[in-house]
Parts: structure tokens; C-alpha cells; sequence
């Protein structure tokens, strides 16, 4: 797979409220989502997101990157990211 | 210090224009106890997916459905549908409550006189009684309700060989404004018919007619039908009365009461669609003081409830087996509950939560059961908030016509236990074992042994 990037218009809330500029939608996150999608903005690799996510929460790595390829899964059919 | 806790990542797209004019969806509080027992501990202790009863709500609503009748109508009778749920500890905490047998069928006659039901306490219905079954409720003096005319004709017939006398009431069916009628069931009002049937019988003297019967549909969302039914009843009833001095001792106005499940294509909730079972009863009763010159012996009132009893005593457990997208991305749940489990899923919504704590942000989802049949889906459009495998659901409403209507197919039925009133759990069915599904082959010699390369 190759390296995913985030649109680069995308704005995300504090409070999990995410719109895209270019087509007018909104979504809304939970809370991992939103943290995942701000590594992604930050321009984090799927290798350094797990890393940081299983230091802060209860969570196996294998548990994490399932769920993380699962949520890549929706935002590619948002077309929230693109392959970079 | 731990850790956070953790929730899988969401993500929902927002759609306008779909508000909803009722507002936010019903908030489905996590089920992580069934009358104080942990969900993982039944679990643990009877395997997943696990029926679960309980003794103290089946109680509670028959005394509850016998109060709101008995303070409008002095004389009223249940009769346990056992169609229903014929689990021999189910049927014995109705019995335990006063409530007599109803049966359709042999297979259930011989259940509830297994049990230790007396025949005067059967009442039998049904489109299908063999030779061998009229006899042996003439011979036990059950209440044979007469579905057609060939019943009726073999009544008089095995009445004068026998020599005994049967206690009968006819079925009887009426146009009561709910369409389709249900006319296949007893002899039509309107036409006649059943003015017909009942004369042949007074007129035989080997045919005691006890009552009448009436069963006007299932799931019945509005009282007014009952009314309908019952004053049409009461008018035969008189007509026996003045006509033939015939004193009915029952006139049994069968069951049909909705329960608190949803129906697929229902908008609101059913506790919030339903009227209130005062209101049926208002309906059912209120005919009856119409009936005339009964003076101080006023015929029984039967009712034969089943679904509105039992319906809400029943949970179903079950485990997330795997999680899924669908082609457009939705959500999918594979739990190991499914149709074969739950027949009644064809036509309820019926209420699924979380057994455990949950994030509050959910996803819209489909949730399907374990067979590989396209058929086999539980909820098509659910909003769940994020589970993982291995994490349990509960079903509710889940008492009636399950554990009679489920079936042995493609795997086994499980464990079926129940929450007693005192405490304590027991096992009223065990889960089944593929000796036990297998018991009744018979596989012949010639294809015993085969050879594959």
C-alpha cells in the first residue's frame, strides 16, 4: 500500500466535527477518529500512529492496526485521503 | 497511572435534509444484567448464544393481565397458548399461576397432559385433529373447539361409537374490519355459517356445547376489532340462549394481544404505538354485560394469551463472531444468534443493545446471524456505537414463538435457561449436540462406506 495523505482541505473541530471545503460534506468522529485523523494531518506514517496511540490508550497493537486499517478503509471511501 | 480507555475509530457522514421530526434516535442503555446476573457470567457459565427467561417478569405479567380483566369482568380464565412457548417450565410457571392449556395440536395435548394438565383443563384447538386425538379429549373431557364441518361430522361420529358424550365450542370468524379476514380458521358469522354449525350441534345429544371461541388475528394493534368481535359473539350467544336454552359456560375471546416488540415498517417504537392492554381489555369485556338472562351465572371469560405474557421475559445473548464493511462502506456485525434462532425477526425489530459499556457516538449497521444464507439477517439498518469480536449483544422480546418456531439448521440450538423468581439459574433446555440431532438417522449399509482421493 502506498503512503496515504489526508486532502489537504479538510478542517477538523475540537469537537470532532470535520468538513471538507471542496464538496461542502461534513462528518463527525469519535475520538479516535479524531486523534488518528490529526496524526494524519500531522503527517504521521500508520507505523508512528500506532506507536503513539498504544502508549496513551489500552489497546494491543494488532486490535489497533486492524481497527486503523478498517477506519483508512472509510476515509478512502469519503475520499477523505488520497494515495500520496 | 493506566492507560485510556480505548473505542475503535468512527466516522459518519452527515446527510441534510433527513431531520427527523420525533428527534435523536432512542438512546439503548447497555444490557449488562439480566435480573441482577452479569451477561459474561451466563455466558461463561452456559455458552453464547444462550436463551434466557425469566420466572419473575412471566409472573408479573400474567398477574398484571389477570388484574386489568378480573376488575372489569368477575369471572376470567386463562389459558396458556402453549404454540407460544411450550417449554415444560414455562408452561408450568402459567399453570402455577392458575392458567389452563391451550392447544392446537397433538404433539402440544400430549406436552400438557405429560405435565400433569387434566383434560377438563385442555381446551383444543386447531384445523387438524386426527381420529386418535378427538378420541382422546372425548375420553378426558377437553373443550373440542370445532374448526370446520368434517371435524364436526367426525365428532358425531365417534361420540355414538364411543358412546360418550364431547364437550365442544365452535370457532367462529368474523369480518371485524381488519383485513386480510381471517376466515380460514371456525365458521363465518356473517354468512350464517356458523348459526348452522351450531344448531346441528344442540340438536345432537352427544354434543355438549360448552362456549364459543373466537381468535380474530395476532399482534392486534388497535382494541377495536375485539369490540367488534365480542359483540358479535354475545349476539350468538343470546340467539343460543333464547332460541335453543343453551347456557354457554365460556365464551373464550382467544389472544392476538401485541406485545412491546416493533414491527418491521412500524415508525414508532411499540411502546409508544400500542395502546394500553386496559384499552383491550375495555374492549373484550364491555360486550359481555350485554348478554341476557344469564342473571347470576354469567358464562367465563377465556382468554388465551401468549406473545403479551411472555414476550418481554425472554433475552437472547449473543457474541460479535466478526466485524465487516459492506460494498458502500456500511458496518456489518456477524453474531452467533441468527434466523434459525429467531424466526420472529422476520417481521420484528427487534430491540438489540450492547452488553457492555460503549462509546455514545454510533454508526449505522446491519447486523446478520451465522448461517450462510443471504436470508439470514437480524437488523438490516441498526445504530450501534462501536463493539469488537467477542463482545456480547443482548436481544430482547425474545419469549415468544422463538423457542418453538426455531430450527435445527446448519447448526445447533443452544441452551435455554431460566432466572428463578427465589434466585438461582436453571437449565430448562439443554443445548443441543449432534448426537443428540443425529439420533433418529438411519443410514443404510450400502452407503455407509464411501472412499475419497
Amino acid at each position: 500500500m502506498g503512503k496515504q495523505k489526508i486532502s489537504s482541505s479538510l478542517a477538523l473541530s475540537e469537537n470532532g466535527f470535520l468538513f471538507l471545503p471542496t464538496t461542502g460534506e461534513t462528518f463527525t468522529v469519535n475520538e479516535m477518529g479524531k486523534l488518528i485523523l490529526k496524526y494524519l494531518q500531522e503527517g504521521k506514517d500508520q507505523q508512528s500512529i500506532v506507536d503513539a496511540i498504544t502508549e496513551e490508550y489500552d489497546v494491543e497493537a494488532e486490535d489497533l492496526q486492524r481497527d486503523y486499517l478498517d477506519f483508512m478503509g472509510q476515509l478512502k471511501q469519503f475520499q477523505l485521503v488520497v494515495e500520496g | 497511572m493506566g492507560k485510556k480507555q480505548y473505542e475503535r475509530p468512527i466516522i459518519n457522514k452527515q446527510y441534510s435534509g433527513f431531520m427527523n421530526k420525533f428527534g435523536n434516535a432512542t438512546v439503548s442503555q447497555p444490557k449488562t444484567e439480566i435480573e441482577n446476573i452479569p451477561v459474561k457470567d451466563l455466558v461463561a457459565q452456559y455458552g453464547s448464544p444462550l436463551f434466557v427467561m425469566s420466572e419473575r417478569v412471566m409472573r408479573e405479567n400474567q398477574r398484571n393481565v389477570a388484574r386489568i380483566f378480573r376488575t372489569r369482568y368477575p369471572k376470567v380464565q386463562f389459558a396458556w397458548s402453549y404454540k407460544t412457548n411450550y417449554m415444560n417450565a414455562v408452561c408450568s410457571v402459567f399453570h402455577q399461576e392458575g392458567s389452563w392449556a391451550e392447544v392446537v395440536s397433538e404433539f402440544e395435548y400430549d406436552r400438557a397432559r405429560r405435565l400433569g394438565v387434566q383434560g377438563e383443563h385442555i381446551i383444543f384447538n386447531g384445523p387438524d385433529k386426527s381420529t386418535e386425538g378427538l378420541e382422546r379429549a372425548i375420553r378426558e373431557k377437553a373443550k373440542i373447539h370445532i374448526d370446520h364441518y368434517d371435524e364436526l361430522y367426525e365428532l358425531i361420529e365417534i361420540t355414538e361409537r364411543l358412546g360418550l358424550t364431547a364437550q365442544v365450542a365452535i370457532r367462529v370468524n368474523y369480518d371485524v374490519g381488519v383485513y386480510p379476514k381471517w376466515d380460514r380458521f371456525g365458521f363465518n358469522y356473517e354468512n350464517g355459517e356458523a348459526r348452522e354449525a351450531l344448531k346441528r350441534i344442540v340438536v345432537n345429544k352427544k354434543l355438549k356445547l360448552v362456549g364459543l371461541h373466537s381468535h380474530i388475528g395476532t399482534y392486534m394493534m388497535s382494541p377495536e376489532p375485539y369490540r367488534i368481535a365480542m359483540t358479535k359473539m354475545v349476539a350468538l350467544a343470546n340467539w343460543l340462549k333464547s332460541q335453543h336454552h343453551v347456557h354457554l359456560e365460556y365464551l373464550d375471546a382467544g389472544g392476538g394481544l401485541p406485545s412491546h416488540n416493533t414491527l418491521k415498517g412500524q415508525y414508532l417504537q411499540a411502546e409508544e404505538a400500542l395502546p394500553a392492554l386496559d384499552q383491550y381489555a375495555d374492549a373484550i369485556t364491555g360486550p359481555l354485560f350485554e348478554l341476557e338472562s344469564y342473571g347470576d351465572s354469567m358464562p367465563t371469560l377465556i382468554l388465551e394469551s401468549g406473545r403479551a405474557l411472555i414476550d418481554n421475559a425472554g433475552f437472547l445473548i449473543s457474541t460479535i463472531s466478526a466485524l465487516k464493511r459492506l460494498s458502500d462502506g456500511k458496518r456489518a456485525y456477524i453474531i452467533d444468534a441468527g434466523i434459525n434462532l429467531l424466526f420472529t425477526s422476520f417481521w420484528y425489530k427487534h430491540k438489540l443493545v450492547p452488553a457492555q459499556a460503549t462509546g455514545v457516538i454510533k454508526e449505522n449497521a446491519s447486523v446478520f446471524g451465522p448461517l450462510c444464507m443471504n436470508i439470514d439477517c437480524i437488523h438490516e439498518d441498526i445504530s450501534l456505537p462501536a463493539m469488537k469480536k467477542g463482545e456480547h449483544v443482548v436481544l430482547f422480546n425474545v419469549g415468544a414463538y422463538t423457542m418453538t418456531q426455531w430450527m435445527q439448521f446448519i447448526t445447533l440450538r443452544p441452551s435455554v435457561v431460566m432466572i428463578m423468581e427465589k434466585g438461582g439459574v436453571e437449565v430448562i433446555r439443554k443445548g443441543e449436540s449432534l448426537d443428540y440431532v443425529m439420533q433418529l438417522e438411519q443410514t443404510p449399509d450400502s452407503l455407509k462406506k464411501f472412499s475419497l482421493v
